[in-house]
């Protein structure tokens, strides 16, 4: 008999069934509206959609599972934690979902944070250029060194960490920080405990449960067992009371935070690197959206004082140059950061990036060169600029319609809350009454329970129409 | 790196544990070992023309075909009849699908896989193999066994070994508990005794070989699929120099009836398109790979690279697609043969003074075979008396103790070069 064997694998179609849409719908597989049946090839079948350009296309299920051959191989049980699809392709598949449904309607997405406005024409001339240069004897490169090329790591020390005693051999040139953490997590291993905010960037907690370092998904609670996580919430300030966190090897730390927009301060950084100290913990420090800053708030964890024996901080070009696609970032690693034997945690890194990456693509480091020049830098802050003022546009209308509105001062992110709702459900009314795609504030943990992300790339047409969307919805 | 005292005059430690398993990594990895050693050497003799035929990078121009999408993609003078680019509103992209642009995955399927049944959604485009390797590690967890070639490309242990599956490593021959070496020496045509050969749970193979230059045959790789499906094993294949192939083998696992139920297929437009720093290859995950309870292995593959990764650079899949065009490809391929042709002439040297050469007709890779030697001696030695760099057999594994890898790569003249000094040293 064929069957679909749902029980064997329940992460898999129920994988898009599961926290991310809500316990109240889909609890039947029939009734799962992104189930479009497409193509058989014999023992495999295709479910889900595989319209929009960032969805995880085909989910494969097993349609006999007597006659399939199958290794012996099992399956890393750690993948079998995993929930549900990552995050954003989950946004994905849910606004191809819509597109289809709504085929004539003008969807606009202010869900994943994936940058619109053009790369400015100084880093993308770079870009051109170098990409020409390859093609002649001079210029052709082969491969480049795995930390990245010499003049870009030394130009990143010096634009981002000037006088804060990181240096050129402290920086390492990746292909973004999504990467970066992964390869973070293959350096600490399985052993190590971690904290992290609640909301948070999804990548910190499911690379921790490929890892292994964690227990199986507590569906009670939303949480993974081994993880602490650090609640943030308007109560608190969005800074975690230290006081009731146990101590973890490492800490996640995003700031500005997504997605709640929110900055940590001088005051509360300083005590985050206390209580680092004290517990012996390393902070990684994800400062994506530093350029977002607009008070005096820390650009870097290690304008801390003695944040360098604590902390290694991630970075990216994606959210400053439009480089979501092109692929660039850095992590530093600073000397004095050692293990508990005393070995320098900059060595392992360095071995790990020689031997599970071979370095940034050498035409985006042209490109990064360029971004870290002084005309680069300035149209960066334009770039920068722009979606700033998408922020403020998107700030106003939600608290001109009298909510309690969080972030979007030093972040293109606004944390919108909707007290006692459920952040899926929002999720699905704004997609279905005003084809605007948001991101429900659980799929970053449940900490973000009754709170909507809505982000603020977008072009600006785009974005004063889903305001005005937004203002016929609630008014 | 050193720390550096803080004003108690005592390094402040974290109390982090070192992860063990970066402790069991005996050196550095391999490559940066030998740059290491060219940099120590050019310093030592400054006026020594050295040449480079270690690390496999390549060295010769891209076709203008290749650079010119990249550079067009980038940016375009106002007036051009290109108006897609990431300068301009209407061509600018963001994010990508994490697994590759539709059409480069079509172009891979339709140019690599034609008639063996390998579908776009199975190909799932990277920043390279090396890389690859390290998602696949990943993707299978610390609680796997593996076997390997030996001598093999050191990405395959030196991952294993990071990720946790290897164990502890034997000083003295400097080989891992958990792993599986499968000797390859000219005795047995450089393909393993699979009658000698413990069940593993992952097999990873290369061919063409890296270091040793050998093309499996069909009969061989039939062979190998029937070992893994009575085993329950999956085989991770890497193509990557497929490309440099004469005589009549294999360019692909999925050649082999039953492959597509045991096998992994990963390869790399470095030594294709000469992309070495540009980054670009892909993984093939077919969707009838199964793990024991059914489940298909794609669907975690495609949860990694959605997770631990966020797609290749456009630019370098721009560069894939021109590089697979009709002119595209002719062009790339022009270049293979130059390094083939460099190959012959590395061939003939080693010949003319009575060494045995293996490799060079299916690779970019010469197998020189110094009886009775220790390669990081013979390395030394070519190194101090011809300002040569090549790698020594033994940075391969155990099996490679006697040898030496010659690349095929580089620029005509430093082949030519390089061919005269090897002769007076070695006649």
């Amino acid at each position: 008999m064929s069957a679909i064997q749902h029980q064997n694998f329940s992460t898999s179609i129920s994988s898009s069934t599961s926290t991310f849409l809500g316990k109240t719908e889909f609890k039947n597989i029939k009734s799962l509206n992104v189930l479009i049946p497409s193509k058989i090839s014999g023992v495999v079948k295709c479910v889900a959609s595989p319209s929009a350009e960032k969805t995880t296309e085909c989910e494969i299920i097993l349609l006999d599972f007597d006659e399939a051959y199958k290794t012996k191989v099992s399956r890393n049980e750690n993948m079998a934690k995993l929930q549900a699809g990552y995050l954003f392709p989950e946004i994905a598949r849910r606004k191809a979902a819509h597109m289809s449904k709504f085929p004539d309607a003008r969807v606009i997405s202010l869900g994943i944070g994936d940058t619109t406005e053009p790369i400015p024409e100084v880093i993308t001339s770079a870009m051109s250029k170098r990409s020409i240069a390859l093609s002649t004897v001079d210029g052709y490169s082969g491969y480049g060194a795995e930390q990245g090329e010499k003049k870009l790591r030394a130009s990143i020390a010096s634009t981002y960490y000037a006088n804060l005693g990181i240096e050129e051999d402290d920086i390492f040139v990746s292909d973004g920080a999504k990467s970066d953490i992964s390869r973070l997590q293959v350096l600490f291993g399985s052993n190590v405990t971690i904290s992290v905010q609640d909301p948070s960037y999804p990548a910190y907690v499911d690379s921790s449960v490929i890892l292994g370092q964690t227990g199986q998904f507590q569906k009670d609670v939303e949480k993974f067992g081994n993880i602490e996580y650090m609640k943030c919430t308007p109560e608190n300030g969005f800074f975690p009371d230290l006081s009731t966190v146990r101590r973890t090897d490492v800490i996640f730390f995003c700031s500005p935070n997504n997605p709640t927009g929110c900055a940590a301060s001088r005051d509360q950084l300083t005590k985050l690197v206390q209580f680092a100290k004290e517990n012996g913990s390393i902070i990684v420090y994800d400062s994506a959206y530093a350029m977002y800053v607009s008070d005096d708030s820390p650009r870097s964890i290690f304008e801390i004082p003695g944040a360098k024996e604590v902390a290694l901080e991630v970075s990216s070009f994606s959210k400053y140059a439009g480089f979501t696609g092109v692929r660039l970032g850095w992590t530093a690693v600073p000397k004095e950061l050692l293990y508990s034997n005393g070995f320098p945690v900059a060595k392992d890194f360095n071995r790990i990036v020689c031997t599970c990456f071979n370095g940034a693509s050498n035409i985006a480091q042209a490109g990064g060169l360029a971004c870290v020049s002084p005309e680069g830098i300035k149209a960066m802050q334009n770039v920068v600029g722009f979606y700033k003022e998408n922020t403020d546009i998107i700030v106003d209308t939600f608290n001109s319609l009298g909510f309690k509105v969080y972030g979007g001062k030093n972040a293109p992110y606004v944390w919108v809350h909707f007290p006692g709702q459920s952040s899926w459900d929002v999720f699905g009314e704004i997609l279905e009454k005003t084809h605007v795609v948001t991101t429900p504030g659980s799929g970053f943990g449940p900490g973000g329970e009754g709170f909507i992300r809505v982000s603020a790339f977008g072009n600006r047409e785009n974005v004063l129409e889903a305001c005005k969307r937004f203002k016929q919805l609630y008014k | 790196i050193t720390a550096q005292e803080n004003e108690n005059g005592k390094s402040y430690s974290t109390k982090v544990a070192r992860n063990p398993k970066m402790e069991r990594l005996r050196y550095n990895y391999l490559f940066p070992e030998i740059s290491a050693r060219e940099l120590q050497h050019v310093t030592e003799y400054p006026n020594a023309k050295v040449i480079s035929l270690g690390i496999g990078d390549t060295t010769e121009p891209l076709p203008d075909v290749v650079a010119s999408s990249m550079a067009n993609v980038s940016f375009v003078y106002s007036g051009s009849k290109y108006a897609h680019s990431l300068s301009t509103l209407k061509g600018y992209k963001g994010y990508g699908a994490e697994q590759g642009s539709k059409e480069l995955r079509k172009a891979i399927s339709e140019t690599f896989y034609k008639d063996m049944g390998i579908k776009d959604t199975e190909v799932f485009v990277s920043d390279g193999a090396q890389c690859d390797i390290s998602r696949l590690q990943l993707l299978f967890g610390s609680n796997m066994s593996i076997a390997v070639q030996d001598p093999i490309f050191p990405a395959y242990i030196d991952s294993s070994v990071i990720i946790g599956q290897a164990g502890d490593v034997e000083k003295e021959s400097g080989t891992y508990q958990n792993v599986e070496y499968m000797k390859c020496e000219p005795q047995n045509s450089f393909f393993p005794d699979l009658s000698k050969t413990a069940s593993t749970d992952i097999i990873f193979f290369c061919s063409p070989n890296n270091p040793s230059g050998h093309a499996a045959t069909y009969e061989q790789l039939e062979e190998l699929v029937q070992f893994a499906q009575e085993n329950g094993s999956i085989i991770v294949y890497d193509s990557a120099y497929a490309v440099y192939i004469t005589e009549d083998r294999p360019r692909s696992i999925y050649e082999i009836p039953g492959a597509k139920k045991v096998a992994i297929e990963v390869s790399s437009f470095s030594k294709i398109a000469g992309f070495t720093g540009v980054r670009l290859g892909w993984t093939v995950v077919p969707e009838e790979l199964l793990y024991a309870n059914g489940y298909p292995v794609i669907n975690d593959f495609n949860r990694i690279v959605c997770t631990c990764f966020n797609g290749a650079s456009r630019i370098a899949q721009a560069g894939g697609l021109a590089s697979l065009t009709s002119d595209g490809f002719k062009a790339v391929l022009s270049l293979v043969d130059y390094y083939k042709e460099n190959a012959e002439i590395l061939l003939e040297t080693f010949q003319s003074v009575g060494l045995r050469a293996y490799g060079g007709i299916n690779a970019p890779y010469l197998w020189v075979h110094f009886p009775g030697s220790n390669s990081w001696d013979v390395f030394n030695e070519i190194l101090e008396k011809t300002h040569i760099i090549t790698v020594p057999g033994s940075g391969f594994g155990p099996a490679g103790k006697e040898f030496i890898r010659v690349t095929a790569f580089g620029h005509r003249e430093n082949i030519l070069e390089a061919s005269n000094r090897l002769r007076n040293l070695l006649s």
